[in-house]
């Protein structure tokens, strides 16, 4: 059974060229697109990786990544955060949170696949 | 009289003019020819009783001599000084100054004006960079289509034998994506356009409300003397209609519920009645609500509706009001006592005092520290914005009204400084500062 991805991201065509792209890569895809109830989703669905946004509607990608490490079934979870700005207080607020990777909108395809098979060897 | 001449070059000329030789009117005002020939070049200052002589003898006005130009001149110099504390140029000699060097001095003066410019365009758009978040969102759209594009364009390019269903499927959303960013990117242009003309297109609902009021003067004439009962809607959806500044649902749902708010107020409390009593009153919010019988938030918002020819010696008034979060939703600009366009402004303000102590009304002296500083009072008060329930908490607002102190003793008395919001605040030293200020020195 192949990996599954977690795609949590608001913008709908963004998460379908992202479905496309790692379905095609083999991967399980589920995707959600509010920040509200993201954590449980994440429990619920249990991926061995999330692709979180930063901005998202209802919360934000980093109170949920903070929840994700307090939480004991997903505090090592690998998480690749996107995110709009590529300052480095935002990077530097991605490591202090724990994420495993941060990557910078706009991304190519080939990059978000090298990040995920580094973080989740197939 | 040319722009930047000084008094002794127009006691000179008009010396000359009436044919009046240098020493003659010396020996008439009781100086030697040679102090008169040093004050006619400027390199001695007059004033007092010198003046008024020589004046006299010339058959001129003493003011005639000695305003105008000169005199904001040398207030514009006497300005640039202060602003450079650590300056050694003496004060004292300002006039001299402008005397001896009167191209000089003329050019130092429209550069210190220039300056105070520049400070304030780079005020703006700092503040709506760091603080702005109308502006943060629709660069994070901006910047989510422009990945979604090049995601999809890169799938169309890379993927080998794509099916024709996917293939037009992400044609389609390529096409979506391109118009919204077309749409988005016209948007922001005029956004930004805003920033440096204060009537520029805007589109925040808070910023349409601002630009709207601002249109009106804050006071609507046609709403002035309705009853209660008579307060039209069709009047209101006539001004509403007519609003150019008013570009989205949310900004005329904004305006809407202020022009009910203030035809219900203008029938409380008319403002005729509040244009006499500051005739002879000084405008002060809770002796108005004590005379007229109407709480002090009404009686505030009633001055602050004055025009500036109705408004009495004070002129025109400034207020402001927050909700329980700080967050400022009324804004009345006054100048000399700036308020933020975006973010949160100086905690030292009353108005956020007033939060910390509900129904009790504050009346402090200020002045917002920097260039040119003024002294207000201000008066703010906490009151409920919404109606009494049992066991339901009341939500406050906090409103504060900006009234210019006019007498010199005003001016000269001690008052609390504070500033406009932490990241264009020059003081250097503040125990409630959030976050360093871009006007530190060397800017």
């Amino acid at each position: 059974m192949g990996k599954r991805v977690l795609v949590i991201e608001d913008e709908p065509n963004i998460i379908e060229a992202i479905n496309f792209i790692l379905s095609r890569d083999g991967w399980g895809v589920d995707t959600h697109s509010n920040g509200h109830d993201a954590v449980d989703v994440v429990l619920a669905k249990a991926p061995n990786l999330v692709i979180l946004d930063v901005m998202l509607p209802g919360r934000s990608g980093y109170d949920i990544l903070k929840d994700l490490r307090a939480h004991p079934q997903t505090a090592q979870l690998p998480v690749l955060m996107l995110t709009a700005r590529g300052q480095n207080k935002d990077r530097d607020m991605a490591q202090r949170l724990g994420a495993s990777r941060f990557m910078t909108k706009p991304f190519s395809n080939a990059e978000v696949l090298e990040a995920l098979r580094s973080l989740v060897p197939q | 009289m040319p722009q930047g001449q000084l008094t002794g070059t127009r006691i000179r000329e008009k010396r000359i003019a009436k044919r009046v030789r240098q020493a003659d009117l010396a020996l008439r005002v009781g100086i030697s020819a040679s102090y008169l020939n040093l004050i006619e070049h400027n390199k001695r200052r007059i004033g007092g009783k010198l003046l008024v002589a020589i004046a006299a003898e010339l058959g001129a006005e003493p003011a005639a001599l000695s305003e105008g130009a000169e005199a904001a001149l040398i207030s514009s110099l006497r300005a640039a000084r202060v602003a450079f504390k650590g300056s050694s140029a003496d004060l004292e000699r300002t006039e001299e100054f402008a005397g001896r060097f009167p191209g000089w001095a003329d050019v130092l003066a429209r550069a210190h004006d220039r300056v105070g410019q520049l400070e304030h365009t780079v005020e703006t758009l700092t503040d709506r960079l760091t603080h702005d978040p109308h502006l943060a969102a629709t660069l994070h759209d901006v910047i989510s289509m422009v990945t979604a594009i090049r995601s999809t364009a890169g799938i169309l390019a890379e993927t080998r034998g794509l099916e024709p269903e996917w293939r037009d499927r992400f044609h389609r959303n390529i096409n979506e994506d391109a118009e919204r960013l077309a749409q988005r990117s016209q948007a922001l242009v005029a956004y930004l356009d805003g920033a440096g003309e204060s009537t520029a297109d805007v589109a925040a609902p808070q910023d349409e409300l601002d630009s709207f009021l601002a249109a009106l003067d804050w006071h609507v004439p046609a709403l002035e003397g309705l009853k209660p009962k008579d307060v039209a809607q069709d009047i209101i959806a006539q001004i509403l209609a007519q609003a150019q500044p008013l570009q989205s649902e949310a900004g005329r749902f904004l305006a809407r519920e202020w022009l009910q708010s203030y035809a219900l107020e203008a029938a409380e409390l008319p403002l005729q009645q509040v244009q006499d009593w500051v005739q002879d009153n000084a405008p002060d919010p809770v002796q108005l609500a004590a005379h007229f019988g109407v709480s002090v938030p009404v009686a505030m918002r009633r001055l602050a509706a004055l025009p500036e020819a109705q408004a009495g010696p004070h002129g025109a008034m400034g207020m402001v009001s927050c909700d329980a979060s700080g967050t400022l939703v009324f804004r009345k600009p006054l100048e000399g006592f700036a308020l933020p366009r975006f973010g949160a402004a100086c905690p030292l303000w009353p108005l956020f005092a007033a939060l910390s102590q509900p129904h009790v009304p504050l009346r402090r002296l200020v002045r917002q520290v920097g260039r040119d500083a003024q002294q207000f009072w201000a008066f703010a008060l906490a009151a409920p914005a919404t109606s009494v329930g049992y066991n339901t908490p009341p939500v406050f607002q906090a409103h504060m009204l900006l009234v210019p102190a006019l007498s010199q003793a005003e001016q000269n008395a001690k008052a609390q400084d504070m500033g406009v919001s932490c990241r264009i605040c020059p003081a250097s030293r503040c125990a409630v500062r959030r976050e360093p200020s871009i006007l530190a020195d060397g800017f």
